[in-house]
């Protein structure tokens, strides 16, 4: 039956995550934003991290729980609630500050693959560290079967040996173990992309440039050089066959479901710049009324009117994602549908937002302009909104790539 | 707890509404647009489906169906993918039918709930709307005066469906003007009372099969007894949010009929070798459409679960219009837009669903659950 009431644990999370947030995250906004490289690391983010464990940051979702027993199939292979409560945590950390969010040890991307795909013995040994994502290259960004960082095995030692450079990884400075896409034979195109996760302890990997960013300055963006990287056998996330007729499906699937935490993001972020101005207009005498004429209804009032219309949209777009993702339903299309709604909705708000606040929306005396800056990123990475409309236009066509490019 | 999900029963109406649509209402859709007219067979045929009287508690004579919003935008938006137009007109008696039940007296249940319950279509309708630029349903122009033991109606009224044939008009005016919506009063006026002048047939650019009718009040007397809800009166917005509800669930309709037709077309139409769904410039449009569809739909039935809570949803519901109006318009626009010169000929039904679409901002008090 059609219902909007959020379970007792989303609420509840939703409750506490927001305090954290409001509590921590908002004091430190501005000075991760004016310090970009220059701080120590962040000593408050530490004590946050088992928190957010519980299912805050980006790596909270999909946690499979365990079945019960006699559950019905569909049951069985879902997440059990877990996706819903990750994606309304994310908007709330978002909320607070995305830059900082991304920054909580535990709550990167990497995190998210590892538990989506790892085997209990992998969730073991990588569960509790702090997991990156290292999918681009400087070659390809949006194009991700361009891998050519390699992973050759060393038959004589059972190792695998991974030699490359990946750009744009998140927490790639900050983080314990990175999960690296890499293929193991180029000939072989997309069903031979595997990922690893890398130990950065590990002789051949190297931190070797930071990024400069418009936003999410809290957040390292690093680049990773791999030189004849020797890791275990055993760190291969899924199945090392090459099975073509598989194609990509294992390491998109992550993408289910950090699209719609990636979405929350966008929402926490654009949510914190409405409720501002909204409060901050009211401070001025002005305020939205739904029932006023539609003649006499001011623009600003139809502009934060139709801003909160586009982020409620994106806001059950987003639940309806998770909500699948829980019952152990193929979300491909609903995800995407999710992160392409919220990445635009949101970067248009904040934007209004910035504007809708004169010359003080502006100022760096307020953090709205650091929310329009932050925000952006949610339009482009874990797929730019362009790649979310064409995955939404393959799935509603039944085309395939290449019938759709 | 949160569900995007039907139900069992909530199924059965799709399904049921949706075979309807499709074998009664699509069809016939394009010959009633040319004629402006909704054949009386139809009207006939669709009121054994009980969209109207389901609800209706046994003892008028219903079924007593557990009375549900969601389960209302649900139907709509069915109805409303055959036909927009064919929709309202067999759904119209609800415009009396849905607010008698909710906010009339026992009396007032008693008198007028049966004839509905007897087995064929009864006409029925709502005047809401008036013919001015600066409309809105906050400021009615139409006005009731207490004058002892009756009410005079003055003003005008427009656009109210089926008003020749309709046995009763649930008439919208302000009796404590200057109080806004909560100065607001429905009156019973029965056919051919004295004073209530039924106009010639109105043309709109949309909905044109459906015939609807300019109403003027001079002087029209309404005996007491017929302000419905009595002294207690009525709870005005929540009968607009509800239309504004079940409107938007139309809107919805109107949307994904454009959609899925385009989807078909596109996939069908070659250009330059290849199918022009192979192109992005209109494969992103076919994915925006689809993402909005799915948006609008998902935000307005969340107003229509607050409605069926019984909270006040007049923001949502204002929220849901205002998306569903600003995405149908864009959406039915592209519909016609994928088509090319093919969209704007009649040949194709993708232009009246840009003319149906283009009404939803504009049009109050037209679709009830």
């Amino acid at each position: 039956m059609i219902d909007f009431e959020l379970p007792p644990g989303a609420k509840l999370a939703r409750k506490m995550v927001h305090g954290l947030s409001e509590g921590t995250f908002r004091k430190l906004s501005r000075y991760y934003d004016s310090y970009e490289h220059e701080h120590e690391e962040v000593k408050e983010l530490k004590a946050m991290a088992p928190m957010i464990r519980g299912g805050g940051g980006l790596g909270g979702g999909a946690k499979k729980e365990k079945p019960k027993d006699g559950a019905p199939k569909a049951e069985r292979k879902g997440t059990g609630g877990a996706s819903l409560v990750a994606v309304v945590a994310a908007e709330e950390l978002a909320w607070g500050d995305a830059g900082l969010m991304l920054a909580v040890p535990g709550g990167g991307l990497g995190n998210a693959a590892i538990n989506a795909v790892a085997t209990p013995e992998q969730k073991e040994r990588f569960g509790t560290r702090f997991a990156a994502m290292a999918i681009t290259e400087p070659g390809f960004g949006s194009d991700s079967s361009a891998v050519a960082t390699t992973a050759a095995l060393d038959q004589k030692t059972n190792e695998w040996i991974l030699n490359g450079e990946k750009i744009f990884v998140t927490s790639g400075k900050q983080c314990d173990v990175v999960v690296v896409w890499a293929t193991l034979d180029k000939s072989k195109g997309r069903p031979a992309i595997k990922s690893f996760v890398v130990e950065k302890e590990r002789p051949g990997i190297k931190v070797t440039k930071l990024e400069h960013k418009l936003g999410i300055r809290a957040s390292d963006t690093a680049s990773i050089v791999l030189e004849d990287c020797r890791i275990p056998y055993d760190n291969i996330l899924g199945s090392a066959e090459i099975k073509p007729e598989e194609g990509f499906k294992g390491v998109m699937k992550t993408f289910d479901n950090t699209r719609p935490l990636v979405a929350s993001m966008a929402l926490g972020v654009s949510r914190a710049a409405l409720d501002f101005t909204i409060e901050t207009l009211e401070k001025d005498g002005i305020r939205v009324r739904y029932d006023a004429a539609p003649h006499q209804m001011t623009a600003v009032e139809k502009e934060i009117a139709e801003c909160e219309a586009n982020l409620e949209v994106a806001r059950l777009l987003t639940w309806r994602a998770a909500t699948m993702m829980d019952e152990g339903l193929r979300n491909s299309l609903e995800a995407s549908m999710a992160k392409a709604k919220a990445g635009r909705a949101a970067t248009l708000v904040t934007q209004k937002c910035v504007e809708l606040l004169g010359p003080l929306g502006y100022s760096t005396r307020w953090l709205v302009e650091k929310w329009m800056r932050d925000c952006k990123i949610n339009d482009i990475f874990e797929g730019t909104n362009q790649i979310q409309m064409l995955i939404i236009a393959r799935n509603i066509l039944g085309f395939g790539r290449e019938q759709l490019k | 707890m949160i569900s995007f999900t039907l139900d069992e029963d909530q199924r059965q109406i799709q399904d049921m509404t949706r075979k309807f649509a499709a074998e009664e209402l699509r069809k016939i859709a394009r010959d009633c647009d040319e004629k402006g007219a909704v054949p009386e067979e139809l009207l006939a045929k669709s009121w054994e489906l009980g969209l109207v009287t389901n609800a209706v508690p046994e003892k008028y004579g219903g079924y007593a169906f557990a009375r549900s919003i969601v389960t209302g935008t649900i139907m709509a938006e069915e109805l409303a993918y055959g036909d927009l137009s064919l929709a309202l007109a067999i759904t119209s008696p609800a415009l009396f039918v849905m607010p008698l039940m909710e906010m009339g007296t026992e009396e007032q249940k008693d008198k007028y709930l049966p004839t509905f319950c007897k087995g064929s279509f009864q006409a029925a309708t709502l005047a809401l709307m008036e013919p001015r630029v600066q409309f809105h349903v906050g400021d009615l122009r139409t006005t009731a005066v207490d004058d002892g033991d009756k009410f005079l109606l003055n003003g005008e009224k427009c656009c109210v469906p089926l008003a020749d044939q309709a046995e009763w008009v649930l008439v919208l005016a302000a009796s404590n003007k200057g109080a806004g919506p909560a100065g607001v009063d429905a009156f019973i006026v029965p056919k051919g009372t004295r004073g209530m002048k039924v106009g010639e047939r109105e043309w709109y650019m949309g909905i044109r099969p459906l015939p609807v009718f300019p109403l003027s009040f001079a002087d029209c007397e309404v005996p007491k007894e017929n302000r419905l809800g009595g002294t207690r009166g009525i709870n005005y917005m929540r009968l607009i949010n509800l239309s504004r509800i079940i409107l938007s669930a139309m809107a919805v309709g109107v949307s994904r009929a454009s959609l899925d037709y385009c989807l078909t077309y596109a996939k069908e139409r070659y250009a330059f070798g290849e199918p022009i769904a192979s192109r992005q410039a209109i494969a992103f449009m076919l994915a925006e459409m689809a993402m909005e569809t799915d948006g609008m739909r998902i935000l307005n039935w969340k107003a229509a679960w607050k409605a069926d809570r019984g909270e006040d949803c007049t923001k949502e519901a204002y929220l849901s219009r205002s998306y569903a109006a600003a995405q149908t318009m864009k959406i039915t626009d592209y519909g016609v837009q994928v088509l090319g010169g093919h969209g704007y000929i009649r040949e194709h039904p993708v232009e009246m669903w840009l003319r149906n679409g283009r009404g939803f901002a504009t049009l109050e008090g037209l679709a009830m659950a």
